[in-house]
């Protein structure tokens, strides 16, 4: 059977927030799902759903072909049942117990002390959760979790507890802690840059709906309509490698074409985000300018969404340019033309990937 | 000085205090955690012995546990015996009237705990008695040792719900207080003297010690 999270389930709140989630996740090839939308969209009640900790008014959920809940036949397994690891915003380390016991809380103890081993918190065991540091507890809440052998790991915002600096830098370890793991994973995230350097697959919720999903790239690269285009912010997101850096820029090889951006020490393999508010149209090259990037090429759509304008333009890749609806008129834009773009170095930035 | 009043005293409040434990632990997580919507008027009942007079308290305890009552008769019954004027019938109303002296601290102790610690627990698939054991009773201590030591307090000062219940027999139901009402009764100030300095070191003590554990919880508490 192929591996696979199957969920639709409403849920109404006294608030008058509705849930109304539809949603298919392939689990196991693309190891981490990123569950991605602005505050307030349902993300946390959704993985709460999933997890057994509230019950949808109506629905169903299905794991690998294992029924976890459905109205319709009365079945609703319990938490316990369902062993999904939970990890919470603050990740909940039980204070009273040190480490160790933290991580053997659920779990056979030689399982525990090895995942112990595995994620460097021997040094560490003997200590209280409030006198480590938060990367380090984030790490202590991955293991705990892990330790119990979940089925399914739910991970709730897993960096926001953290200063912007451990972030960053927890960003990357995170991703390989969760792929070694070999456990799939939903992340609820509302950064965009976390969605992109933690996951494979996305899904991106609005107002309690499920509007679009798919491989990450996709989802950022040709958002569904323009809600899921606005809470993903960034029209342009495209594969690229770092092929060279000169005195604090780094050049990126994307498609046929090479794109200068500030150097902040990434390498290697990268995605490029280009926000179509950034690229700025022109007729022609201007002489002298400060623009590092200029891309001529041709334009192949303009859709006009009430004051804005969306360019779509063929310059050996296809990139997205969003200009007032009054200067694609002025500039007498149609499909077919040609058109150069032009983006500022320090308005790109690059992901790792 | 009346010792056998003393230690009479003694085994009614740590009887006490240990059928409160048992049932005060699960009715205060109830009230803490149940989303019910009459939660309100369980929590009246509980609260009500810390506004009604002992005297009104022990009355309706009279009549409940009286052998005219179904409770009553069928204790008779059962043990042959009956439960007014006795040590049994004394302990069910001290149990009653020290009832929210357990609830309440214990309620809010539990209700100081992260509720999401106990929610990581379950979805590390352990049981609700088990994370009640492992994780809610721990960090909830304060809550249940100030709970207990105040019940045990209680019960040793206690005195109109013991003479309505109880009565006054020797070695059976006549606690400390009534000793020490006898005495004055009786015109004998040295022994009521000397019994109420007991009392008195043994409630200062008790209570010191539990502003020292919790202050929290208990500072905002009328001491009736």
């Amino acid at each position: 059977m192929a591996a696979e999270l199957k969920c639709r389930c409403r849920k109404r709140r006294a608030s008058g927030f509705e849930l109304d989630a539809d949603l298919a996740i392939p689990l196991g090839a693309p190891a981490v799902t990123v569950l991605f939308g602005p505050s307030g969209a349902g993300k946390t009640s959704l993985l709460r759903v999933l997890a057994g900790l509230e019950q949808p008014d109506e629905g169903s959920i299905w794991l690998n072909g294992l029924c976890w809940y459905d109205s319709a036949r009365g079945i609703s397994l319990r938490p316990q049942q369902r062993r999904t690891g939970f990890l919470f915003q603050d990740y909940a380390l039980f204070p009273h117990l040190t480490v160790a016991a933290n991580v053997r809380y659920a779990a056979r103890r030689e399982r525990a002390d090895r995942l112990i081993e595995a994620f460097g918190l021997a040094p560490l065991a003997g200590r209280r959760p409030g006198a480590i540091s938060g990367g380090q507890q984030q790490r202590v809440a991955l293991a705990r979790a892990l330790a119990a052998e979940p089925a399914l790991l739910l991970l709730d915002e897993p960096l926001s507890a953290l200063d912007a600096a451990t972030r960053t830098r927890l960003r990357q370890d995170l991703r390989r802690m969760l792929v070694e793991s070999g456990v799939p994973a939903i992340v609820v995230t509302h950064d965009r840059v976390e969605a992109m350097a933690l996951g494979d697959w996305m899904a991106v919720i609005v107002e309690g709906r499920i509007r679009q999903a798919g491989p990450i790239q996709s989802v950022f690269g040709r958002p569904a309509d323009a809600q899921v285009a606005e809470s993903v912010g960034v029209e342009n997101v495209l594969p690229g490698e770092i092929v060279g850096r000169d005195s604090g820029l780094v050049t990126v090889r994307v498609g046929a074409r090479q794109l200068q951006c500030v150097d902040r020490g990434d390498s290697g393999l990268v995605f490029v985000c280009i926000r179509g508010e950034d690229v700025t149209l022109s007729r022609e090259l201007p002489h002298e300018s400060s623009v590092r990037n200029r891309l001529c090429g041709v334009v192949r759509a303009v859709n006009v969404e009430g004051p804005l304008a969306r360019v779509e333009l063929d310059c050996g890749f296809f990139l997205i340019a969003v200009v007032t609806a009054q200067s694609a008129r002025d500039l007498g834009l149609r499909p077919g033309d040609e058109l150069c773009a032009m983006i500022k170095a320090t308005t790109v930035h690059l992901v790792a990937v | 000085m009346d010792w056998q009043a003393i230690w009479l005293s003694v085994r009614l409040a740590v009887s006490t205090t240990f059928i409160l434990l048992a049932l005060g632990l699960p009715l205060a997580y109830w009230i803490t955690f149940s989303r019910r919507r009459w939660k309100f008027l369980v929590e009246a009942v509980v609260a009500l012995p810390l506004v009604l007079p002992p005297t009104v308290l022990g009355f309706y305890v009279l009549l409940a546990i009286g052998p005219r009552s179904p409770a009553g008769a069928l204790y008779e019954r059962i043990s042959g015996s009956i439960l007014p004027f006795s040590f049994q019938g004394l302990l069910v109303a001290s149990v009653l009237y020290s009832l929210p002296f357990m609830v309440q601290p214990v309620a809010a102790g539990f209700a100081a705990v992260d509720r999401r610690l106990l929610e990581a627990s379950w979805c590390l698939g352990v049981s609700h008695l088990a994370t009640f054991r492992r994780v809610l009773a721990p960090l909830a201590m304060p809550g249940i040792a100030t709970g207990a030591i105040l019940s045990f307090a209680h019960t040793m000062g206690e005195f109109g719900v013991v003479l309505m219940v109880g009565g006054n027999i020797a070695g059976v139901t006549r606690t400390v207080s009534i000793s020490i009402y006898d005495q004055v009764q009786a015109l004998d100030y040295a022994a009521a003297g000397e019994t109420s300095l007991v009392l008195l070191g043994l409630s200062f003590t008790v209570l010191a010690l539990t502003y020292a554990l919790q202050r929290r919880i208990w500072a905002v508490w009328p001491l009736s």
